[in-house]
């Protein structure tokens, strides 16, 4: 497993074509992992027909919602978690 | 639909009013049947266990929960686990994740990207979790939502949206309703509805029950 609880991490900008579980409104940015889950079969390939092997890391990653909508109209503190595999996550500082 | 050139004689498999993704799902069934890959008991046993399902046992736990603090932090820590120490099916997900609402904390399930729901517990999700509108609305302005469903939030309350967009599958505790104390489990469990299980509602108040 690559990454930690707390761990700071950036979700991959690349696009993707193709079936992906990786939200377009996280790309790019940057949050904390909040619980490392399992791992489970790479979906981008088993919708291709693959056996999905090698499995993929599973993450919960926080971000806080002013850092993903610049426009955002709540609290502060207010957070978005969003489950994302860990060949999307690049370290960040 | 169009032609799908096999020679053996059938009745049409789309009805007039089917909808292209009925139609669709239809054609695929009566080809993986004549690939031999599936049944049609399979289906059917298959469709007769979704649409049996209920909030009812979702209620179950978080109604253990709020009676037994031990069974709360079971829960938190495992929620698959927990169900099946009821007796419950917590569906196929091997990871079933209980979080809890708290006078600091409110949290809401969504899935941006189809319709992620624990069934096993609450049953078929209903049609606004599957709309577009709550699907991008829930992430992007979750407090418009939450009052559209006729929650206001204090500002001091952190807000945790969860986007369920793999394999985990989500279920809120909510707070149990002051003037619940002395109600039995069985009580308890006719409060919690299934929206308070999805973190848009609270529970129902007692007397509303009563």
């Amino acid at each position: 497993m690559k990454f930690r609880p707390g761990q700071r991490v950036r979700v991959a900008a690349r696009p993707h074509e193709g079936h992906h579980r990786t939200p377009g409104y996280v790309k790019g940015k940057t949050g904390n992992v909040e619980r490392t889950h399992t791992s489970f079969k790479n979906p981008e390939t088993r919708a291709y027909g693959t056996d999905g092997l090698p499995e993929q890391q599973l993450y919960l990653v926080g971000f806080a919602q002013r850092d993903v909508w610049p426009e955002y109209r709540g609290d502060d503190d207010d957070r978005i978690y969003v489950d994302v595999f860990e060949h999307w996550l690049e370290e960040a500082e | 639909m169009s032609e799908h050139g096999h020679d053996h004689p059938h009745e049409p498999i789309t009805g007039g009013d089917e909808s292209g993704a009925a139609a669709r799902v239809r054609s695929l069934e009566e080809l993986l049947v004549e690939k031999g890959l599936i049944d049609r008991e399979d289906v059917r046993r298959r469709i007769d266990s979704l649409v049996s399902r209920t909030p009812a046992d979702g209620a179950r736990l978080v109604a253990r929960a709020w009676a037994d603090l031990e069974f709360k932090e079971r829960l938190l820590a495992d929620a698959r686990a927990a169900a099946l120490e009821l007796g419950l099916d917590p569906g196929p997900s091997p990871v079933v994740v209980a979080v809890e609402n708290t006078e600091a904390v409110h949290h809401m399930v969504v899935c941006t990207l189809c319709s992620c729901y624990p069934r096993a517990l609450l049953g078929l999700p209903p049609d606004w979790y599957k709309s577009l509108t709550y699907r991008s609305r829930a992430v992007s302005d979750p407090r418009g939502v939450l009052s559209e469903f006729g929650v206001e939030l204090e500002d001091e309350v952190e807000l945790r949206v969860l986007d369920s967009t793999a394999d985990i599958r989500y279920l809120v505790i909510p707070r149990r309703p002051a003037g619940s104390e002395t109600m039995s489990e069985e009580e308890l469990a006719a409060l919690v509805t299934r929206d308070s299980m999805i973190g848009v509602t609270q529970p129902a108040a007692p007397a509303s029950v009563a």
